[in-house]
């Protein structure tokens, strides 16, 4: 099962002025087990150590992702759109990886995030530690592809911040109470179809 | 939009006031309550669930607002968009205190599916997840016949036992004189897993109506007689049947080939959803049972249901199971004669409708499994299709062990299927992540698949690594197999040990993600015969980095993207890489096993030097220091006493004949002098056993200035250690030899410093020098007059302006003068006995340790103040 969805802001290696690593959408699908607090103010100190569960993951993605960068020579400027937007993305060659959180940093559990960039945002499914990866980055393409189609990411002047209500729609279809699912070809399309029937473009 | 706007939106989010956010909140209120107002009050939420999760602190909503958030999500009627959003926002704001929401006022599931994903977000400080548990059930089984509803509860209850294994009730799964509950159910799901869609949602649908069905037909439901019979309404049944309760062997009976005419009642049961012409992924004519790997212009609900039920089978066979199973199981298995024979027939007969429930879902699962063997042999039209091929294979083989561990009766059909996907796999480099779980699988049943599990062990060890290092997924997922399977390795350990050269490619080229996979594994790399070598190995990683990288530049472009930094032209390592002379170190470089030996690889450094700098070179040497302590604690478990001489040995050597990476000296130059010394308190008598290569170290000035830790290391080592009472072989003539040399370089150090050249080394290395030499004065005392003296020169050290560094020495050589005052004390502080750790000597006040230490510490004090200012 997937524990967590997020997308972020990924910013240029060794660019000082880029402000900070932004978590732009998360999902988490089935809380951890809140710990037996007594004190008052539990649950505002519960939703706090989520926030920062998910910003912890979302750096270390964006670290990892500016590290992979770095290391294949790949300049900041790929991490730009293409200028035309009709290029085809081929999410196959962006950078992505998997690495493990072990039990306690951050999560109770211990747990593997797969993430994927697509210029400067990163894609990120924080998975239970035994999911099928292959599964899971698959799914993780799959959502980045239509998040990026449906929401026109790419496009100027388009926010997803203000469009969480689409973001939704994808995930509860393609991603239900964060269970990976095993969709064909066709069966992605008719989905899609689905979606936009729903929520026209 | 560009990150400074978006940053800006954020920005202003979080700015947002309480007063404004109240007033907004009231104009939500407002919205919320008006029928029609569509887009404007979509756009409001989008902007309070904006305003919500920009912070990560807490923003108060108003009563009403938040109640009417509430009723929108239970509303019938609201729009889905609004629905949506709604859970967003309480699940942003999630965990609230005093929320009114229930699973009570989800009378739908669509809707239970919303309030489940709100719910499950709370934390479960109320027992949430079990209540959503028992609601999603209660729904299920009175759910109306068509509809998407247990396409939209299963994820949640997947979701609930994941949280919480085993929460829901017993009875949901075994419900005594019941037929209604869950597992039951999916185990009649059997039925829409190995067979054509069209009978999916039957099982959905089995409430205990009863629906005349075709009278030829038989479905015995459980073998327990206290189980009394529940038929779903459209199960066929007979009317004069059986006293065996009925209904769920539908499956096994119900061949129901895609595209292949149906039998007369099963078009009966057909829903009026009419599926497409169901393919393979080749585009042929479906010849079998409907999977998620068969495609379709149009798919209907119940093959929807299939995609969905095989996606959660794992999850359902893992953690679905109740924790009293393993006694029902027994007793199930008890009931028939002779287990294997009768759940090996349940994958192909009719004679699954005999078995208990979970057994009919584990003989379904196996069919589908076997069924997704086939298809993932084929060859896929599109390349997203051939991905799930993949996945599918993973999780099908992934779901054969999990079946063959809860009943071992699989196991004999299953082998010779993964043997023939071994040969079909094998060769194919870009199945090599799907090798994984097959030689888990075969390593993790035993005896039984010893000889396979060796040869896909070999093949996953040397040649998957050697080739295809460079996919950050296959490295991840190797390394990952390494790490979770070496409990079960058994003689694989003794293939998986050697092949560290090779899993280290994994790691120079990944170091970033698989630096903390390493940190775990490496222990158990280390053995006694590899030691030594995985240790040199382990140093020399990042010129394994850089190696890689002219191994990839030479080779055959496989990616579209360059895999290496373009920016580096390192024309003369690439004129090197292919140079007869270099040819022996690249190989033993790159070798893919252990060699038994080493070769020193001094003139690749100088070769590889243009490639010190680029980027990914750097990163691998800073995760050396973090492997190095990671591999340094297996040591002591595996090092005999001829190891560690070694080893410590290779440390001596190594600290001067690094790859010249920017800052990897000094950081490893402090791992290698820690553990130095952390070898030489397990064995003392290294020092005894060492003192000439120690000596050859420590006697030259040139190591004071390169490789200052280490050689503070060596020189603390000797103080500690080079005496009678940690090896009787310690002679007088060592410790005069040691005396000397390092006698001859304090001066020398001293000297140099009394010129009016900057001071060429630091006052720990001096006081160390001090120290030590008056710790071996102290165990022979014809030295006490030449290290007094040496004091006595050091207590007057000219000092300059703001020389804080020289006072400390000063102070140093005080101390140490006035214990040499008293050699009998000298030696009991500078030389205590074993017995000195144990704790009694410092928590009793009468023994004699304390004593001496107020009266050492009494002495020294006194004299420091009487230091000449």
């Amino acid at each position: 099962m997937v524990h967590a969805f997020l997308i972020h802001t990924l910013r240029a290696p060794n660019d000082k002025d880029a402000g900070f690593c932004r978590v732009l959408y998360s999902c988490v699908f089935g809380a951890e087990k809140s710990p037996d607090d007594p004190r008052p103010n539990g649950a505002e100190r519960d939703r706090l150590l989520r926030k920062e569960q998910i910003l912890a993951v979302a750096r270390q993605v964006e670290s990892m992702c500016q590290l992979q960068q770095q290391a294949s020579g790949r300049s900041s400027v790929d991490l730009q759109p293409p200028s035309s937007s009709d290029e085809p993305m081929s999410l196959h060659d962006a950078p992505h990886g998997a690495f493990r959180l072990a039990a306690g940093d951050p999560f109770q559990e211990p747990r593997t995030v797969v993430w994927l960039g697509m210029f400067s945002l990163g894609f990120a499914l924080v998975l239970d530690a035994h999911e099928n990866l292959l599964l899971a980055e698959s799914t993780l393409r799959l959502l980045a592809r239509l998040l990026s189609d449906h929401l026109r990411l790419l496009a100027p002047g388009t926010s997803l911040l203000l469009r969480a209500d689409r973001i939704e729609a994808i995930l509860t279809r393609f991603l239900p109470h964060g269970q990976l699912l095993f969709l064909n070809d066709q069966f992605v399309q008719g989905l899609e179809k689905e979606l936009s029937t729903a929520w026209p473009l | 939009m560009s990150s400074t706007g978006m940053e800006r939106l954020l920005r202003q989010a979080r700015e947002i006031q309480d007063g404004e956010l109240s007033k907004f909140c009231a104009r939500i209120t407002k919205l919320l309550q008006q029928q029609d107002s569509g887009a404007e009050a979509v756009d409001a939420l989008q902007r309070l669930l904006l305003i919500l999760s920009a912070t990560k602190y807490r923003r108060k909503l108003e009563q009403p607002c938040m109640n009417l958030l509430q009723t929108t999500l239970c509303s019938t009627t609201a729009p889905p968009q609004l629905q949506l959003l709604c859970a967003a926002i309480l699940r942003e704001m999630a965990p609230v205190e005093g929320l009114a929401l229930t699973c009570e006022q989800a009378h739908n599931s669509h809707t239970l599916s919303l309030v489940a994903s709100v719910l499950l977000a709370q934390g479960d400080r109320q027992n949430e997840v079990g209540s959503v548990g028992r609601h999603a059930l209660q729904l299920l089984e009175a759910r109306p016949p068509e509809g998407p509803g247990p396409r939209l509860l299963l994820p949640v209850l997947s979701k609930v036992v994941s949280l919480s294994p085993g929460i829901l009730p017993e009875g949901s799964w075994f419900p005594p004189g019941s037929g209604e509950g869950l597992l039951w159910q999916l185990a009649q799901d059997r039925s829409h897993l190995p067979r054509c869609g069209t009978l999916v949602h039957l099982s959905w649908l089995c409430n205990g109506g009863t629906v005349p069905g075709p009278a030829d037909t038989q479905y015995p439901l459980l073998s327990s007689p206290d189980v009394q019979p529940k038929t779903c309404p459209s199960c066929p049944r007979s009317p004069g049947g059986p006293a065996a309760p009925e209904a769920s062997g539908l499956a096994a009976l119900c061949q129901h080939p895609a595209g292949v005419s149906a039998a007369p009642w099963e078009r009966l049961l057909c829903s009026s959803d009419k599926p497409g012409l169901v393919t393979e992924v080749d585009g042929s004519v479906a010849t079998d049972f409907f999977t998620v790997l068969s495609t379709s212009q149009r798919f209907t609900e119940d093959q929807r249901l299939n995609v969905l039920v095989f996606s959660m089978l794992r999850t359902w066979l893992l953690l679905g199971l109740p924790a009293g199973l393993t006694a029902v199981e027994a007793d199930d298995r008890s009931e028939l004669e002779g287990s294997t024979q009768s759940v090996l027939s349940a994958a192909s007969a009719t004679a699954s409708r005999l078995l208990p429930p979970q057994q009919q879902l584990r003989a379904g699962a196996f069919e589908y499994c076997q069924r997704i063997l086939e298809q993932s042999g084929r060859r896929a039209l599109r390349r997203a299709d051939s991905d799930l091929q993949k996945a599918c294979l993973v999780e099908a083989v992934l779901l054969l062990d999990l079946l063959c561990r809860q009943e071992p009766s699989f196991l004999y059909p299953t082998l010779p299927c993964l043997k023939a996907l071994l040969g079909r796999l094998g060769g194919d480099p870009k199945q090599a992540r799907t090798l994984l779980p097959v030689a888990r699988f075969l390593l993790s049943h035993g005896e039984a698949a010893a000889v396979d599990s060796e040869a896909v062990c070999r093949h996953l060890f040397t040649s998957v690594p050697a080739e295809l290092f460079p996919c950050p997924m296959l490295a991840f997922e190797l390394v990952q197999f390494c790490r979770d399977s070496l409990h079960i390795l058994g003689p694989g350990l003794g293939l998986l040990k050697p092949s560290f050269p090779n899993l280290l490619k994994l790691l120079a080229w990944h170091s970033p993600a698989l630096t903390s996979e390493f940190v775990v594994l490496l222990p158990s790399l280390v053995d006694a015969g590899t030691a030594v070598e995985l240790l040199h190995a382990l140093l020399d990683l990042p010129c394994l980095t850089a190696a890689l990288d002219l191994q990839l530049r030479l080779s055959p472009m496989t990616s579209e993207w360059p895999l290496w930094d373009i920016s580096l032209r390192p024309t003369s390592c690439l004129e090197g890489f292919r140079d007869p002379h270099f040819q022996p170190l690249f190989q033993f470089l790159l070798r893919s096993k252990a060699a038994g030996s080493t070769l020193r690889l001094a003139p690749l450094y100088r070769l590889l030097q243009p490639l010190a700098g680029c980027a990914r070179v750097f990163q691998c040497a800073q995760a050396v220091p973090t492997l190095l302590h990671a591999f340094f604690s297996a040591v002591p478990h595996v090092a005999d006493a001829a190891l560690m001489s070694q080893l410590a040995l290779a440390l001596l050597e190594r600290s001067g004949s690094l790859f010249p990476v920017p800052q990897y000296e000094d950081r490893v130059h402090r791992v290698l002098s820690t553990q130095l010394l952390g070898l030489c308190r397990l064995r003392p008598a290294l020092v005894v056993e060492l003192a000439r290569d120690l000596l050859g170290f420590a006697g030259s000035v040139s190591g004071i200035r390169s490789q200052e830790p280490m050689f503070t290391a060596v020189v603390w080592a000797a103080g500690e250690y080079l005496t009678v009472a940690h090896d009787r072989r310690c002679t007088v003539e060592q410790v005069t030899r040691f005396f000397e040399a390092l006698e001859a370089l304090l001066f020398e150090v001293t000297q140099s410093r009394r010129s009016a050249s900057p001071p060429q080394c630091q006052p720990q290395v001096i006081t160390v020098l001090m120290t030590t030499l008056t710790k071996l004065a102290s165990r022979s005392q014809d030295l006490i007059p030449r290290v007094s003296l040496l004091l006595s020169k050091l207590r007057t050290l000219p000092v300059g302006p703001g020389d804080e560094d020289t006072d400390a020495v000063r102070t140093r050589a005080t101390e140490l003068t006035n214990l040499l005052k008293m050699p009998s004390v000298a030696q009991f502080v500078f030389s205590p006995g074993p017995e000195a750790n144990s704790s009694r000597f410092h928590r009793d006040a009468t023994t004699a340790l304390p004593l001496a230490l107020r009266t050492v510490s009494q002495l020294v004090d006194r004299e420091t103040s009487l230091l000449p200012a």
